[in-house]
């Protein structure tokens, strides 16, 4: 008996010898990942905790260090990862119905959002690094720059640790979407080879909830750190 | 796929040859197996820690070692223990080998992720191994802050080292929810399924909610050593309570990580060696789902002297209480199953009743802490370090101990000498009590857990306490001496040599690659004695 044999979407597919059926199996595989989600929402969930804790703790400084975020960014980010849902919900539908063409071009639009999103926020995170807007001890601001910034206000004296928060939320986020884009880039090579039809899309019907998950996440970041006085 | 000889000539262990076959292997027998091995490693060390810390208590001030050597020695072995020994113990080792099999599949499912979560154990004991290149830590198993917190990179080593270790727990816990729901032979309802498999079912769930918590919670740790983020730490307003309350969230369910799988295995030992259907299936199968889901809002009783305010105290006090009863529920269903039962004291079931009497001494302790007022009397004393080693060796050790004695046969085809099991047993069961009971006395006297240093009063039942320790080891080198010999020289045991019912005794000894020469229809209970 064969293990997964992934070249032929023509004839019946192959599946893993202990399942019964192939669609077992793709049933199997995305409770796998649905769980896996589960995870995911629990880890998260740890920062948005402590985050909820010190917002309430110290509401000044995330008054404060929230002057230091900029809306545009946040908010093109934010479109652009709804957008990059779309196409990889489009993606999925394409590979399911085996319109290879338009699967691949749904793909790429979704890998070309990540690296949107990632170049923004190379964007935002070297213009703080450059203020000296660093976390928690390494917090160096430059009285001087960040005057022209915000204009005169007093900053409270733990300020970095809205940047901590800010560098935690934002970059452990940020290697979700290298991850997922890595991810995509998987089965886009995959759907270029023709291994997806009808019968069988569960890798991408996986990633794709992975990305959107990802996408979920941010929609809680932006508010939390952008809008949320 | 290989036929299956008649006489039973293939199976799992000969199905492929060499070491790089066991190293690449997606069958969770085999990958049960070198849990198995790798478990048995990290106890020898762990274990050595211990009789290290026990030898080094013999007397008042200094024995073998300083007192910095002391504080790395017990965060070595507390964290090689509780990470690396108990909670991939009973799961990952004996649910791998037993889960797929108890409920009639050939594997489970999703294989690579099996063998993937053992790498992810082996890597993060490696990462954590290299904090030994710092000097070591010497925060405890619980790395609390902000002691943990001062840009010491031992504690970075061993915070990833968990963290990867995590995925591990994680990956086992995924692969067993999903397993169990997608997996069983047609017949093997939820009603149907083994004991042990709820217990495992129950322990996934935790696994898998609580584990990326503690992920967090390390990294966030690691990244206050490495950024100094501030979480943590005082001198930025951070509050190192916050930590204590991330740790505790995911490490008291994690004690029921450790224990769930243990109450399974416990399950199966009494009702096949008593010969008589389990009493209250279905009780004991929901009592472990319960225990699993109030096993989230208990964590507040590590914390009573912390500073958490005297009304979360007065609440997590009385959830902790609520755990007794699920585990009541369990503890009285055995004793109901033994009743007029055809009891049979093969060395199995010597560690189950062994299980049974120490996890009850354990358990009626846990409600003394649990309560406010004695809490503030026993916390961070001896009684507390008795306590959790009457749950955790007293319990989970005993069941480990009783489950390979009892699946040994069908895991290799061959039977250990069960006097030389039994003799075991008493090494292990009168010095765990030599070793554990005078702790609770030490205790409620007042001596603090952790020290390296004791008030000369409590010199003597100290020494009584070590004393029990090196029975324990002896009776580890003769289990170690008894599963050897087995292994090498132990007679042919046939399918079934306990004569028990679930359905990884029904094919043949060692189980063939697939387990089933035929998937097995299920038609009854799992526990059909009379």
């Amino acid at each position: 008996m064969s293990t997964a044999n992934h070249g032929n979407t023509h004839s019946v597919r192959h599946h893993a010898h202990h399942y019964e059926s192939a669609e077992h199996e793709h049933q199997s595989s995305k409770e796998g990942v649905w769980v896996f989600l589960c995870t995911e929402i629990l880890m998260f969930g740890g920062l948005f905790v402590a985050y909820a804790i010190f917002h309430h703790l110290f509401p000044e400084t995330f008054k404060i260090g929230s002057k230091f975020t900029d809306v545009r960014y946040g908010a093109t980010n934010t479109v652009v990862l709804l957008f990059s849902s779309l196409t990889m919900a489009l993606g999925i539908y394409y590979c399911q119905i085996k319109d290879q063409k338009k699967a691949v071009i749904a793909l790429s639009i979704t890998i070309l959002c990540g690296f949107i999103f990632m170049g923004i926020k190379y964007l935002e995170y070297s213009h703080k690094i450059h203020l000296g807007l660093l976390p928690g001890d390494w917090y160096a601001g430059n009285a001087d720059m960040i005057a022209s910034e915000i204009g005169n206000l007093k900053l409270p004296e733990n300020i970095g640790l809205y940047f901590s928060f800010y560098f935690m939320m934002t970059g452990i986020h940020g290697i979700h979407v290298l991850i997922g884009m890595g991810l995509i880039g998987w089965v886009l090579i995959r759907t270029m080879r023709g291994e997806f039809g009808p019968n069988y899309y569960t890798p991408v019907e996986g990633v794709g909830l992975f990305w959107h998950l990802v996408d979920l996440v941010w929609i809680y970041l932006f508010p939390l750190l952008y809008l949320v006085e | 796929m290989a036929s299956t000889g008649a006489h039973g000539e293939h199976n799992y262990l000969n199905h492929q040859k060499g070491i790089w076959s066991w190293l690449t292997s997606l069958d969770h027998k085999r990958i049960g197996i070198m849990y198995f091995i790798t478990v048995m490693i990290f106890f020898l060390v762990g274990g050595l820690f211990a009789l290290a810390i026990r030898t080094e208590l013999w007397s008042t001030g200094e024995t073998i070692m300083t007192a910095e050597t002391y504080a790395r020695v017990m965060t070595y072995h507390g964290a090689v223990m509780v990470f690396l020994v108990i909670i991939p113990g009973i799961p990952a080792f004996l649910g791998n080998f037993f889960l797929p099999m108890q409920i009639g599949a050939k594997d489970v499912a999703f294989p690579r992720l099996n063998l993937m979560s053992w790498y992810c154990l082996l890597l993060g004991a490696g990462v954590a191994l290299l904090s030994l290149l710092y000097g070591g830590a010497d925060t405890g198993w619980t790395f609390y802050t902000p002691y943990s917190i001062k840009h010491a990179p031992a504690v970075i080593c061993m915070a990833l080292g968990v963290f990867i270790a995590g995925f591990s727990s994680i990956l086992t816990g995924l692969n067993f929810v999903v397993t169990t729901h997608k997996l069983r032979a047609p017949g093997m309802t939820m009603n149907r399924i083994p004991l042990f498999v709820w217990a495992l079912y129950s322990t996934a769930i935790i696994q898998v909610l609580a584990t990326p918590v503690l992920a967090i919670t390390v990294v966030l740790l690691a990244a206050e050593n490495i950024f100094g983020i501030g979480f943590f730490d005082p001198a930025l307003g951070g509050d190192p309570v916050l930590f204590q309350h991330f740790f505790w969230f995911y490490s008291h369910p994690a004690v029921y990580i450790m224990i769930l799988p243990a109450f399974g295995v416990i399950s199966e030992l009494i009702t096949t060696f008593a010969r008589k259907t389990i009493f209250g299936y279905t009780a004991i199968a929901y009592s472990s789902l319960a225990i699993a889901a109030v096993s989230f809002f208990v964590w507040g009783h590590h914390m009573f002297v912390s500073g958490q305010s005297e009304f979360a105290g007065v609440v997590f006090s009385f959830l902790t209480m609520l755990v007794g009863v699920p585990t009541a529920i369990k503890l009285f269903n055995w004793i109901a199953t033994l009743y007029k039962g055809s009891i049979n004291l093969a060395s199995p079931m010597l560690f189950a009743l062994g299980f049974m009497f120490l996890f009850t001494i354990g358990g009626v302790t846990g409600i003394f802490l649990a309560t406010v007022a004695t809490d503030v009397h026993f916390h961070d004393t001896y009684f507390v370090v008795a306590h959790f080693h009457y749950v955790m060796v007293g319990g989970t050790l005993m069941a480990i101990m009783g489950g390979i004695y009892y699946w040994f046969p069908k895991m290799f085809g061959k039977l250990c000498n069960d006097a030389w099991a039994r003799i075991s047993f008493v090494f292990i069961f009168v010095g765990f009590n030599v070793t554990f009971y005078p702790q609770f006395v030490l205790g409620s006297l007042g001596m603090p857990r952790r020290y390296f240093d004791y008030l000369p009063e409590y010199e003597h039942l100290n020494k009584v306490s070590t004393i029990g320790s090196y029975l324990i080891g002896i009776g580890f080198v003769v289990a170690l001496i008894t599963i050897i010999h087995g292994l090498l020289k132990g007679k042919p045991a046939g399918p079934n040599p306990w004569g028990a019912k679930t359905l990884e005794w029904q094919t043949s000894s060692p189980p063939p690659h697939e387990n089933f020469h035929t998937t097995p229809i299920v038609t009854a209970g799992p526990y059909e004695y009379r």
